[in-house]
This record gives C-alpha cells, sequence and structure tokens, in this order.
C-alpha cells in the first residue's frame, strides 16, 4: 500500500469499506505489533507494572491514522492502564511513544490533548454541577476568556464564547442532548453521561479520540447511535481508539482489532480474521461468543465488570 | 431587657470592621474552596502577611507608605506560589494540612521573641497608619439614630466596604467567564478537566494566588483600622469564622460570603448582649444557670447549633442553589 496517501483520501476511501477495514489496512501483517503504512501512533517497550504485578508490556504497537482500531482483552488486561500512559494520566516505568512522530514521554496530560489525542474515561467524569452546555463549552480549547487578565472583561472574548456556545449546540444536536441542554449533568443518566463526555471530547477538535469503553451501560437504541457517531469521526478524517467488551460493536464499526492480555499484545488484524483466531477465542471470547450468553453466563460476566470497575477505583 | 439595646450592638459588629475583614477574607475562601474546592485552613496565614507585609515594610525597613501597600498585596501572592507549588499537584487534603500548619508556623514567627526586631514580637508594630488617618476626608463621625460610627471608624469602614465591593465586581467578572468555569470544573474533576488540554495547575495557583491577595487585603484593612498588628489576631479561629461565614452565607455565590459574614458578627454580637443582659445581676436567667461569665461565651455555643441546624436543613447557605447540593455527582 501507498504509505504516502493523504488523510483525505483515506477517509474517502474509510466510508466506503466500513466491514472489511479501510484501504489503508489492506495487506498489512497480522503479526502482533505489525507496522502500518500510516501510523499516527507509534509506541515502543512500553511497561508499567504495580508493584510485583506487570499492568502492561507493551513491545511495539502502531496505529493506523484514520482507522478505527478496537483494543479488546479480558478484564485485567491492561488496556485501561495502556490508555492512561498513552494520554499522559499515567507514567510508565519504561518505554517510548509517539503521536504523529512527536515523543510524548513525560507529557502533561493537559498537554497531550492539546495535541489532539483526547480521552474519555471508563467511569464518566461529567462535571455534576455545571450544565450540560457549561460541560460542552469548557472543551473548547484557545478560548481567550480562559486567561486571568483578559477574564474580567467579557467584550474581549463575548464574541468567542458565542461561537464556542454554537458548537456546542450544534454537537449536543447531534447527540441528542439538546433537550437537556440547561439541566446539571450530574442529574443525566449514565448511558447520557457518555453520550456527553463523547460530545465534550470532541469539542476539542481531536485528531484522536479514544474512547473507554464508550457502550458500557448504554441502551441499545442508543447504542445504535452511538455506532453511527463514532463512524462519523472516521468519516470525518479523525482516528479513533477505543476499549470495548461489546463484541458485536467491534466487529461492527473496527477496522482494526488489536488484542491484549496479561499486559501483552496477542493478536492484531481485522476483526474477522481475529474473532477466527484460535488465541483470542482461548484468552478472551469463548467458544460460543457468537451464540447468546445465557442468563447465567451474563451475570458472572455483569460480576467479572463489577469487579474490574472496584478495582478502577481502588486505584 | 433592653432589644434596642441588643440590636444597637449586633448592628454596629455586623456594619463595623469585623464584619469587613472576614467578609475579605472570606471571598477569598469563597474563591479557593467555593469555586476551585481548593481546602485551604489556613486564610489566616493570608490574612497575616497582608498586614504583616504592610507593618514590616513600613516600621521595619523604613519603606514609604504607597510600597508598604504594595508589599501587603505582594506579600500573600509570594506566600500562594510557596504553598501552592508542593501541594497543588497533590490532593486536595495535602493543601489543607500545609496551609493550617504555614499559617501557625507563621503567626509563632511573627510573635516570636528571636524575630523582634523584625516583626515586633507579641507587641507587634504599630507607627505605619498615619498616612491613612490623614487621608481622612471626614470632619465628624455619624450617627445614624440606633448606631452611630466616630470619625476614624467611619473613614476605616467606607475604604473597608469600597473594598468588598470592588472585591465582589471582580469575583462576579471573574466567575462569570470561561475562567471561572474551568475553576468550577476543577472543582467537579480535575481530571477530566486535564484531559480538555487545560492546564489544571496554573488554574489552582491562579486561584490560591487570588484567594490569597484578596485575604491579605482584609489584613492591610485590619492593619490600617486597628493602626497596629498583633500576631494573635491571625489565629486558626480567624480561618474557622471565615468558613462559617462563608458557609453561612453560601459558597460558590458572589455575594454569599458578605452577607455570610455580616450575619455571623451580628449573630455574634447580639446573642452575645442579649445572654449578658439575661444572666447576671438583673437579668431573667437565674445564676444557678448560668453566670455572667458563662454568659459571655454561650453565644458560641448557641452559633455552632445554628451552624448545625443550616447545615442539616439548608446545606447550601442562604445563597446556594438547592439543586447544586442535592445532586449527587459520583
Amino acid at each position: 500500500m501507498d504509505a504516502d496517501m493523504t488523510d483525505q483520501t483515506n477517509a474517502e476511501k474509510n466510508s466506503d469499506v466500513s466491514k472489511t477495514g479501510p484501504a489503508g489496512l489492506v495487506g498489512v501483517s497480522t503479526e502482533p505489533g505489525s507496522k502500518k503504512p500510516d501510523p499516527i501512533i507509534v509506541a515502543d517497550n512500553i511497561t508499567r507494572t504495580f508493584g510485583g504485578l506487570t499492568a502492561v508490556d507493551v513491545d511495539h504497537v502502531e496505529i493506523q491514522r484514520g482507522a478505527i482500531t478496537a483494543l479488546i482483552g479480558p478484564n485485567g488486561a491492561g488496556k485501561t492502564t495502556f490508555f492512561n500512559l498513552l494520554t499522559g494520566f499515567d507514567q510508565p516505568n519504561s518505554g517510548s511513544w509517539s503521536l504523529e512522530g512527536k515523543s510524548l514521554k513525560g507529557v502533561a496530560p493537559y498537554k497531550v490533548a492539546r495535541l489532539g489525542m483526547v480521552r474519555t474515561f471508563q467511569l464518566t467524569k461529567v462535571l455534576a454541577k455545571l450544565t450540560v452546555i457549561e460541560n460542552m463549552r469548557l472543551g473548547a480549547t484557545g478560548q481567550k476568556g480562559e486567561r486571568f487578565w483578559t477574564a474580567p472583561f467579557k467584550f474581549l472574548w463575548g464574541k468567542q464564547e458565542d461561537e464556542v456556545t454554537k458548537k456546542a449546540d450544534e454537537l449536543l444536536a447531534r447527540f441528542l442532548l439538546d433537550k437537556k441542554r440547561e439541566d446539571f449533568a450530574g442529574s443525566l443518566s449514565g448511558g447520557q453521561r457518555k453520550l456527553l463526555e463523547m460530545a465534550r471530547a470532541l469539542m476539542v477538535d481531536p485528531e484522536l479520540v479514544m474512547l473507554d469503553e464508550p457502550m458500557a451501560g448504554v441502551n441499545p437504541a442508543l447504542k445504535q447511535s452511538l455506532l453511527g457517531h463514532v463512524k462519523s469521526l472516521r468519516d470525518e478524517g479523525r482516528t479513533v481508539l477505543f476499549v470495548e467488551h461489546d463484541m458485536d460493536m467491534v466487529r461492527d464499526i473496527s477496522d482494526w482489532v488489536i488484542v491484549m492480555a496479561q499486559g501483552k499484545i496477542v493478536a492484531e488484524g481485522t476483526p474477522d480474521s481475529v474473532m477466527a483466531d484460535q488465541r483470542v477465542i482461548d484468552a478472551y471470547l469463548g467458544a460460543h461468543h457468537d451464540t447468546d450468553l445465557s442468563e447465567l453466563d451474563e451475570e458472572a460476566l455483569e460480576a467479572e465488570v463489577e469487579a474490574e470497575i472496584e478495582e478502577e477505583e481502588a486505584k | 431587657m433592653d432589644i434596642l439595646d441588643i440590636l444597637r450592638a449586633a448592628l454596629q459588629q455586623a456594619l463595623g470592621p469585623q464584619a469587613i475583614v472576614f467578609a475579605l477574607a472570606a471571598i477569598g475562601l469563597n474563591i479557593h474552596f467555593g469555586y476551585t474546592g481548593l481546602l485551604n485552613f489556613g486564610q489566616a496565614g493570608f490574612v497575616a502577611v497582608g498586614a504583616y507585609g504592610l507593618a514590616v515594610s513600613v516600621v521595619t525597613f523604613g519603606a514609604p507608605f504607597w510600597l508598604g501597600i504594595v508589599m501587603s498585596l505582594v506579600a500573600p501572592l509570594v506566600l500562594a506560589v510557596i504553598l501552592g507549588v508542593p501541594t497543588l499537584r497533590l490532593r486536595a487534603d495535602y493543601l489543607a494540612i500545609v496551609t493550617i500548619a504555614a499559617a501557625e508556623v507563621l503567626r509563632f514567627v511573627f510573635g516570636s521573641v528571636e524575630m523582634k526586631e523584625t516583626f515586633g514580637g507579641s507587641n507587634g508594630l504599630n507607627g505605619y497608619a498615619r498616612p491613612f488617618q490623614q487621608a481622612n476626608p471626614y470632619s465628624s463621625g455619624i450617627d445614624l439614630g440606633i448606631i452611630s460610627f466616630g470619625r476614624n471608624d467611619l473613614w476605616s469602614l467606607t475604604v473597608g466596604w469600597i473594598l468588598v465591593a470592588l472585591c465582589c465586581l471582580l469575583v462576579w467578572a471573574l466567575m462569570r467567564s470561561p475562567w471561572g468555569r474551568v475553576l468550577r470544573s476543577i472543582r467537579e474533576d480535575e481530571d477530566a478537566v486535564r484531559s480538555l488540554g487545560k492546564n489544571v495547575f496554573a488554574y489552582k495557583m491562579q486561584a490560591l494566588a487570588l484567594g490569597g491577595v484578596i485575604g491579605g487585603l482584609g489584613g492591610m484593612f485590619l492593619a490600617l483600622k486597628q493602626a497596629s498588628v498583633v500576631p494573635s489576631d491571625y489565629s486558626t479561629l480567624m480561618t474557622f469564622y471565615a468558613f462559617a461565614a462563608l458557609l453561612l452565607g453560601g459558597a460558590a455565590r458572589v455575594l454569599g460570603p458578605v452577607v455570610g459574614s455580616i450575619l455571623f458578627w451580628f449573630l455574634i454580637a447580639g446573642l452575645g448582649s442579649f445572654f449578658s443582659q439575661s444572666a447576671g445581676k438583673g437579668g431573667w436567667i437565674p445564676t444557678v444557670i448560668m453566670t455572667d461569665t458563662q454568659a459571655s461565651v454561650i453565644r458560641y455555643i448557641v452559633l455552632g447549633l445554628a451552624i448545625m441546624l443550616l447545615m442539616i436543613f439548608r446545606p447550601q447557605g442562604i445563597f446556594g442553589d438547592r439543586r447544586e447540593i442535592a445532586i449527587d455527582g459520583r
């Protein structure tokens, strides 16, 4: 594949081939840590240990620009930790990683966000005592009114605030939150919070959107619209990396799937090839991943998820 | 019992210099705690360096009066940076520990025998406020019927309440701006703000410095009004009175700390007058139940009770928004 292909053509082609992955990824080796034709993120030898436990131990990974990449793996595989490391919210014991060729080692999280890599959180972080529209406005970057010396003078930032509000309203309408505009974010349901967080992240105009379990706790109808939103991100030329346990979603929207287990990347490939991979089935999916879960399994799965969340909170 | 007397005592305090000092301290705390969620338990330290910044520059180092005023604003700024750099990157509780300790350290240093040459020891410093007194444009005091203020008090009160008004105006202008929005967001969830590309540390530092300087203004005012600075004025009690005033009025509201401070001193003085009239000789409360000396402290118990009831039945304070309290975001 031509490595010099521009984002634009990439994005155009992406929209044609939603199921089989973007043209940019055809023919890419499915070995763990394989080279991508146009990587936006390159990470090398990332390790992170908590006491004796090695949470993340990634030799090499590349994330293709303009594609939707899913990061899957069993609970405790280190997916969220890896997310935290990439976005600067946690520092690895060793390793180097870069965004668009710019090293992110030791870069503060807010600077990472300014460079165009914006994340959401597994446990949503909405600003409960601010209204939905204020949550959205906060996301906009480069606001003059956010500087101390200009803040007291409304004529210096009033116009920009109107522009920010207009953009926020458009996004709220897209994410079906416009009716909640004046409500406190703390009064939203769990699913609505996921939507708000995603919409707020888009206020930053990120190059790369990192979604940590965007579908957890979202009802099926809303899920469909969320899927559409994620796809539209790619169509706009953005890159998406997401962690998810919902295999339907992974199959439906991702161009590329990376499987983590015990901190390492164990498999990569298109959704179909990964789901057919015997190692992945053994480690994560289980032999009956295509059939419906019995209620019993579902309960076990819920318990597992809860345990993971508790573990997250304990950190 | 003379109701008018009680009212007179209460109003005199509610509009008097104490209310101004605590209003300014509480406005500063409101920026720290109410808007940004910074737990500053050492506001008395900021007030103290504001007062000593003026007094030490003029008395000890012979600086001109105007430079003393400038130093009174610079000193809290420096204190904010010294306290903020190591603690603002840590969790909120650490700031609370460091600030309360720093305020106490400052008070002991200011009152220490070793540093008597510089800070005047426990007797403090005086003789720097003449230019302020000379600037007094009033030729006589004022009699408002029930309460009256002398010439000097009237001048201090004019300056003091103008300071309070200006600070409120500044807080109002800042908090409606995107800058204020970032502060309130930090109060809710720092990591969310970070993930959106805001330099949380810088904002917290700005908030700490601004609130500290406004607290320092309270110290400057107290120093000018009293024409002397004494270390014992700046005990932890000052911080907690300021917190009481803030919570009474309603945190995260522009006028909350001001109304809270007025009300706080109205209650303290009113209750004090009420109990001193009621107990002891000629009072309706028999000495068996309450003596003179007990009467002078019982007001604090009643006030404490009032604040507890307030927190139970109106946790948002007088001005607060019930909805903001009712939602549990976690």
